[in-house]
């Protein structure tokens, strides 16, 4: 096991280096050199802020050393400064908006297991019922869905005719003065529709994966093999075929992350969320390069853990793994 | 082969939904400035947010605008989008899965490194950050749609020459002396075109969601340019007032999803029913 860890950290760091080269090449999309922006294409960019772009990316160096320098700080962590008034580090930023997207997306992601796996499960054992036709359907529809309407239709019932839920934000004005329990519960009204619409994008990829996986197991031969024992069809069903459908799960939850954590830009900035992207949208529309990268590059490390994260719990879950 | 392919195809009524739809939408845009029944930019401040009737039949924007054909006119820069990104996904797909496919090896090692690379950022984040460098235009939001977009197509022709590269007309033509890029093109990618078809048209169906979520954050096709996003952008600014205005063009939106994706996998269960 711990030589499997091993192997699997080793293979990160190329696709680190990898992550790191074309955030680099981002940078330097900019026709010319990125200090370039401030011309009239795109006036919002200071001279100011281009002496310190100039100094932050060691633009008077060669490429080659431009790049080193940059990894060498990125390893230390230093993403540079904001250009925003405040100038705080970029780091400090992104950190204190990181655990609300991160919860957002854990709720969500259990959510997506909670609906999408019994629906799976149920649909490949009842193979073209009419459980089976109409989730087919609603699945195929769930794909096309552009989140971000639903979303909004979403907003107009609860939000604006019914008046249940609140639709911005994600504590109410009098927070403050809330009794815990009652602060609590105005967390939770605040989250309902954010954590519900991030889910929807993963549930209908994951319910037909499952249903596809399951149909699989049950062909197999120790699923006949536990049926010619005389075992109950439940036991067969929900205890043999599950626990083998169930593995693959863990590497497809692990494939939805980037998904998951790029649609928070939508969903924070629909529902006025302070996170991680709603920050990364406001620095996309004020230019403020430093946040803009630094996100690019937390986005995706994050995906490159939650990944590693999966392929671990596999291995843990699946003796064959480590050996293979 | 191919008379068996429109056989199953006109029988498969998914796949004739969808290819409907497409047609529609195409003879839509084409027509456009015969079917809408004004035009789409002319302002009307005496009818600002007007609810729908007969005489607009979506209502009309904050401008006064009327949403039915704007939304007409935006059918055409969403397939404008589609077409041009996907295209892009599959020039770069295409070439880098066949390389990969073809030649194995340390190729094969570096292109696929470079797939996983790309697979670890959220696609949205990466468009994004190229667009708050290159400014938001129609063609900067179609390359960079493009750009993010063909990992899953290298995947896909990779395998395809994997399974190809030692068969038998594979090596004929080697043996009569046939270069490597003429296998690849004239030999191979013909045989492996079936899946490259399907992953483009349910292509174009993503690209037009990547296109409508960037229009209606503001980062996509500008105001005045009608496009779906942005008139959901509308409906988010006016949505304790008027609902029509996020209602439709998101309609829009998922029908035309909809119809590609009904068309693509149409194509694959006509293509080859065993796949199903």
């Amino acid at each position: 096991m711990l030589r499997y860890v091993l192997k699997r950290l080793l293979l990160m760091v190329p696709l680190l280096v990898g992550i790191t080269i074309v955030c680099f090449i981002v940078i330097h999309l900019a026709p010319g050199s990125p200090t370039d922006l401030q011309t009239d294409l795109n006036p919002r960019v200071s001279a100011e802020a281009k002496a310190r772009l100039q100094s932050m990316y060691d633009l008077d160096k060669p490429i080659y050393k431009q790049y080193l320098l940059w990894v060498g700080r990125l390893a230390t962590l230093d993403l540079g400064q904001s250009f925003s008034t405040d100038h705080r580090p970029v780091i400090d930023k992104i950190a204190e908006r990181i655990p609300i997207t991160i919860i957002i997306n854990v709720l969500s992601m259990i959510l997506i297991i909670l609906i999408a796996i019994p629906i799976g499960v149920i649909s490949a054992v009842r193979q073209n019922s009419l459980f089976d036709k109409v989730t087919a359907v609603i699945v195929f529809i769930g794909f096309a869905v552009p989140t971000f309407w639903l979303a909004l239709l979403l907003m107009i019932l609860f939000g604006v005719d019914l008046g249940w839920l609140p639709i911005s934000g994600i504590r109410s004005l009098n927070y403050e003065y809330l009794p815990p329990l009652a602060a609590f519960v105005d967390l939770l009204k605040h989250l309902i529709l954010p954590v519900l619409l991030s889910a929807f994008g993963g549930l209908a990829g994951l319910s037909r994966y499952m249903r596809s996986n399951m149909l699989e197991v049950i062909r197999q031969d120790y699923i006949t093999t536990a049926r010619a024992k005389g075992l109950s069809e439940r036991v067969v069903i929900y205890k043999h075929a599950l626990r083998n459908a169930l593995l693959p799960v863990i590497t497809i939850l692990g494939l939805s992350i980037p998904g998951l954590i790029g649609g928070s830009v939508i969903f924070e900035t629909i529902f006025a969320i302070p996170g991680m992207g709603q920050l990364f949208y406001m620095s996309v529309m004020s230019r403020d390069y430093p946040v803009v990268m630094g996100i690019l590059f937390i986005g995706a490390v994050l995906t490159l853990i939650g990944n590693l994260v999966a392929d671990i719990s596999y291995a843990v879950a699946d003796p064959r793994i480590r050996v293979s | 082969m191919k008379t068996d392919f429109w056989y199953r195809f006109l029988r498969n009524k998914m796949a004739v939904t969808g290819g409907v739809v497409v047609i529609l939408l195409f003879v839509v845009s084409l027509l456009a400035s015969w079917v809408s029944p004004y035009d789409p930019n002319e302002i009307n401040l005496n009818q600002v947010l007007v609810h729908p009737s007969l005489a607009h039949l979506f209502g009309t924007d904050q401008l006064g605008r009327d949403v039915l054909s704007r939304i007409i006119w935006g059918a055409g820069i969403s397939l404008k989008v589609g077409f041009v990104a996907t295209g892009f996904s599959l020039f770069i797909g295409v070439i880098l899965g066949a390389l990969a496919g073809y030649y194995g090896r340390w190729v094969d090692a570096v292109i696929m490194r470079f797939v996983d690379i790309m697979l670890c950022f959220p696609a949205f984040f990466l468009i994004l950050a190229v667009i708050a460098i290159l400014e938001p235009s129609i063609w900067n939001i179609m390359i960079v749609i493009g750009l993010t977009g063909w990992m899953g197509i290298t995947r896909l022709v990779r395998a395809d020459f994997i399974s190809l590269r030692e068969r038998d007309f594979v090596q004929a033509a080697r043996a009569i002396g046939a270069g490597d890029l003429r296998i690849i093109f004239r030999h191979i990618l013909p045989n492996a075109m079936a899946s490259v078809l399907v992953a483009a048209t349910l292509g174009v169906a993503g690209a037009i969601l990547t296109e409508s979520a960037l229009s209606f954050l503001g980062i996509g096709v500008q105001p005045p340019t009608p496009s779906w996003g942005n008139i959901l952008t509308a409906g988010k600014n006016n949505i304790d007032i008027a609902w029509w205005l996020s209602l439709y063009p998101g309609l829009a939106i998922l029908i035309t999803v909809l119809g590609y994706n009904l068309l693509g996998e149409g194509i694959r269960d006509s293509l080859d029913p065993r796949l199903r």
